[in-house]
């Protein structure tokens, strides 16, 4: 072996100057780790609290609302409304404002006197493991009756109904929220490098010169690769029903609409960083930037409820956060789309935003 | 009416930060014409070309150009010019036809048209064989000729040229020459910048640019008869020596060797330039031949290109 350490030196030295002309590579040696120990020292919590519950307390009593306060001193639930009956708690689950709901039939005190009965309901959307395993610690909840008088543990307090995922397979729930995801990796990518690679290869110094108009070059980008996003999502679907068993609830019409936005969406973003990067490999490492936290904060790997304040604000503003949310619903819950309008508007504003804010980026000039 | 000239400018300058890339630059150039632009890498050739069309925003001055004020009319503009970059800029992943196919369209030329217009341009630049091959696989000179098939399919009125033939043999470039005067001759005006001297004394006019400026401007022919150089050539079995002795005389523009030969560019206000060179060579003790020679218009670029660089000279 013939080492010379002055090419070695050289060679390196080189590499060196090179990545500080690199700016953006130079942000990411200090941007990734600061942002991955960010998001998982503080946003990301596997112990979930704070789970949103509303109270259907049909007994009214002293009693009935000391349960409730109890469990609200556990911190696991925040009582965000008190409706009157079962169905009015089922729409509120379907509808995706609560996690949990609760349950206390007229006959409360009575059952609670009798060994072996539960004495209320909770009615749970299991539709995520995480959000399961937390509520159901609820039924270990140790309640007073009289001051001094204890029931055991063995007698659970409540019965536990889990909607929408009943036979708790993690499958069900993950197969959903991987359309988002896979979505979010291959769209912005496709889109990031388009512009760019045609500027690197010198094609576009040719296309500006002709009477192409912006808006056609960006929405001729865009549009071959929605028909390529929905054959994505056909294909998970299809996997997803043929080897997990992975329901469709709600409109096939309604999975396909959300995916549709939230595809154009994606590319619209991608358009953005390729009238921003200078090169290929930028475009990819500000996709890579934008897809991390997507993967992390929307909801897809942890749930949204355990985590902070100001990282659910962020991840507010990822469309993945919205779509995840929709595309469960309507999966899952079997939802009507237009019931989580506000996850369609968001989605929507963000399409219309990023491809706006690529057209105008774009300018058919080369100063 | 439309005027005379397909180009017109005054005072057109473009600043990059300090660098002046592009100094108070006057066109008239007139239609159905070949105008060439001569000058040296980084003389402003390519940024005045991008301003013309509106690529470049201009930091002063006025342009027009077939009658559109340029940078504002820009858009117009474009449907009715042909662009040919300095790099090879069509698709290289896809086949001649399709890449034809796409411009067509791209300029909204009818589709009852654009076939025919697609066949014609295959056989006019000779590439019917190559129709299914992908542009990535052409050599230079077929790049080449596909580029300018390509930026003539709409059949513009002008077509500006960024150094066409930059990268092809003599051969390849002599036949792209024939096909512009066939397009002059059909009634479309040509800018073409080139950094060949044989090229830029095709051109029915030319500017030649040096540090973003015209440092000459006229037919070729005149600009060789009106130099302000008289061509001295010294021949003689030394003439690294005979270089050495005038290269620093005063009102010697240039000398260049040529084999055994150094040809030598004096100031006319120096006047009898044989006479002139002589006495400097009997001055160093040097024997030699030396005899008058027509100009060239490198001679031209030699003397004009010199002036720049004296204070004073514009």
């Amino acid at each position: 072996m013939n080492l010379s350490l002055t090419r070695l030196l050289a060679i390196l030295v080189k590499e060196l100057q090179q990545l500080r002309r690199d700016r953006l590579t130079f942000g990411m040696i200090v941007g990734i780790p600061l942002l991955q120990i960010l998001l998982f020292g503080y946003a990301i919590n596997t112990d979930v609290r704070h789970l949103s519950a509303a109270v259907a307390d049909q007994s009214a009593t002293q009693l009935s609302r000391r349960l409730v306060a109890d469990m609200e001193a556990t911190q696991v639930i925040d009582v965000i409304g008190r409706v009157a009956t079962a169905a009015e708690l089922k729409a509120l689950l379907d509808s995706g404002e609560i996690n949990i709901g609760i349950l206390i039939p007229p006959d409360f005190e009575r059952r609670l006197q009798q060994k072996g009965r539960r004495a209320a309901q909770l009615m749970i959307d299991g539709s995520d493991p995480i959000i399961l395993s937390t509520a159901r610690s609820l039924t270990n909840m140790t309640f007073n009756r009289r001051s001094n008088e204890r029931r055991t543990s063995a007698d659970e307090l409540f019965e536990v109904r889990n909607y929408y995922n009943p036979e708790r397979r993690s499958s069900v729930f993950v197969v959903p929220g991987l359309i988002g995801v896979i979505l979010t990796m291959t769209m912005v990518l496709f889109t990031a490098v388009s512009i760019v690679r045609e500027r690197e290869r010198g094609n576009l110094e040719l296309l500006i010169n002709t009477p192409v108009t912006t808006a056609e070059l960006m929405i001729g980008k865009i549009v071959p690769y929605i028909v390529i996003g929905l054959v994505q999502v056909t294909l998970i679907m299809l996997l997803g029903s043929l080897l997990f068993r992975v329901p469709v609830n709600g409109l096939l019409v309604d999975v396909y609409l959300v995916s549709l936005v939230f595809i154009a969406a994606n590319l619209g973003l991608g358009l953005v960083i390729s009238t921003l990067a200078k090169n290929q490999f930028q475009a990819m490492q500000m996709t890579f930037f934008f897809f991390l936290p997507s993967m992390l904060l929307s909801g897809f790997m942890f749930p949204f409820e355990g985590m902070p304040t100001a990282a659910r604000y962020i991840a507010e503003l990822l469309p993945l956060t919205h779509f995840l949310r929709l595309i469960r619903g309507i999966m899952l819950r079997g939802v009507e789309m237009m019931h989580m309008a506000n996850d369609i508007y968001a989605l929507l504003l963000f399409m219309l935003a990023s491809i706006g804010l690529a057209i105008l980026r774009f300018k058919k000039r080369l100063d | 009416m439309n005027s005379a000239y397909a180009i017109e400018s005054t005072g057109l300058t473009r600043r990059f930060g300090n660098l002046t890339a592009v100094d108070h630059i006057d066109l008239a150039i007139p239609r159905e014409r070949i105008f060439g632009f001569l000058g040296p890498n980084g003389s402003g050739k390519s940024t005045t070309i991008r301003l013309l069309c509106g690529l470049l925003t201009p930091s002063e001055g006025q342009v027009s150009v077939l009658d559109y004020r340029i940078p504002e009319q820009a858009e117009v503009l474009k449907q009715k010019i042909g662009y040919m970059t300095q790099r090879f800029s069509l698709y290289e992943d896809l086949t001649v036809r399709v890449n034809l196919n796409f411009i067509a369209q791209i300029y909204r030329i009818r589709k009852a048209e654009r076939r025919a217009r697609i066949e014609e341009a295959l056989a006019t630049y000779r590439l019917e064989e190559m129709a299914q091959q992908l542009a990535g696989t052409l050599s230079g000179g077929q790049r080449q000729r596909l580029s300018l098939a390509a930026a003539t399919l709409h059949r513009p009125e002008l077509l500006l040229l960024d150094e066409p033939t930059s990268a092809v043999d003599p051969q390849t470039r002599r036949d792209f020459w024939d096909r512009l005067f066939d397009l002059v001759d059909a009634g479309t005006t040509i800018l073409v910048s080139t950094h060949y001297m044989d090229e830029a004394e095709r051109c029915h006019n030319l500017a030649i640019l040096d540090h973003g400026r015209i440092v000459a401007n006229g037919e070729p022919k005149i600009l060789m008869r009106d130099m302000d150089s008289d061509v001295v050539e010294v021949e003689s079995d030394r003439p690294r020596q005979i270089a050495r002795a005038l290269a620093h005389a005063d009102n010697i523009v240039s000398v260049t060797q040529l084999g055994a030969r150094q040809r030598v560019l004096v100031d006319k206000q120096q006047g009898d330039a044989n006479g002139y060179v002589r006495q400097l060579l009997d001055a160093a003790g040097l024997q030699a031949v030396c005899h008058d020679a027509p100009p060239s218009l490198e001679d031209v670029f030699v003397t004009v290109t010199r002036n720049t660089h004296l204070p004073g000279m514009s």
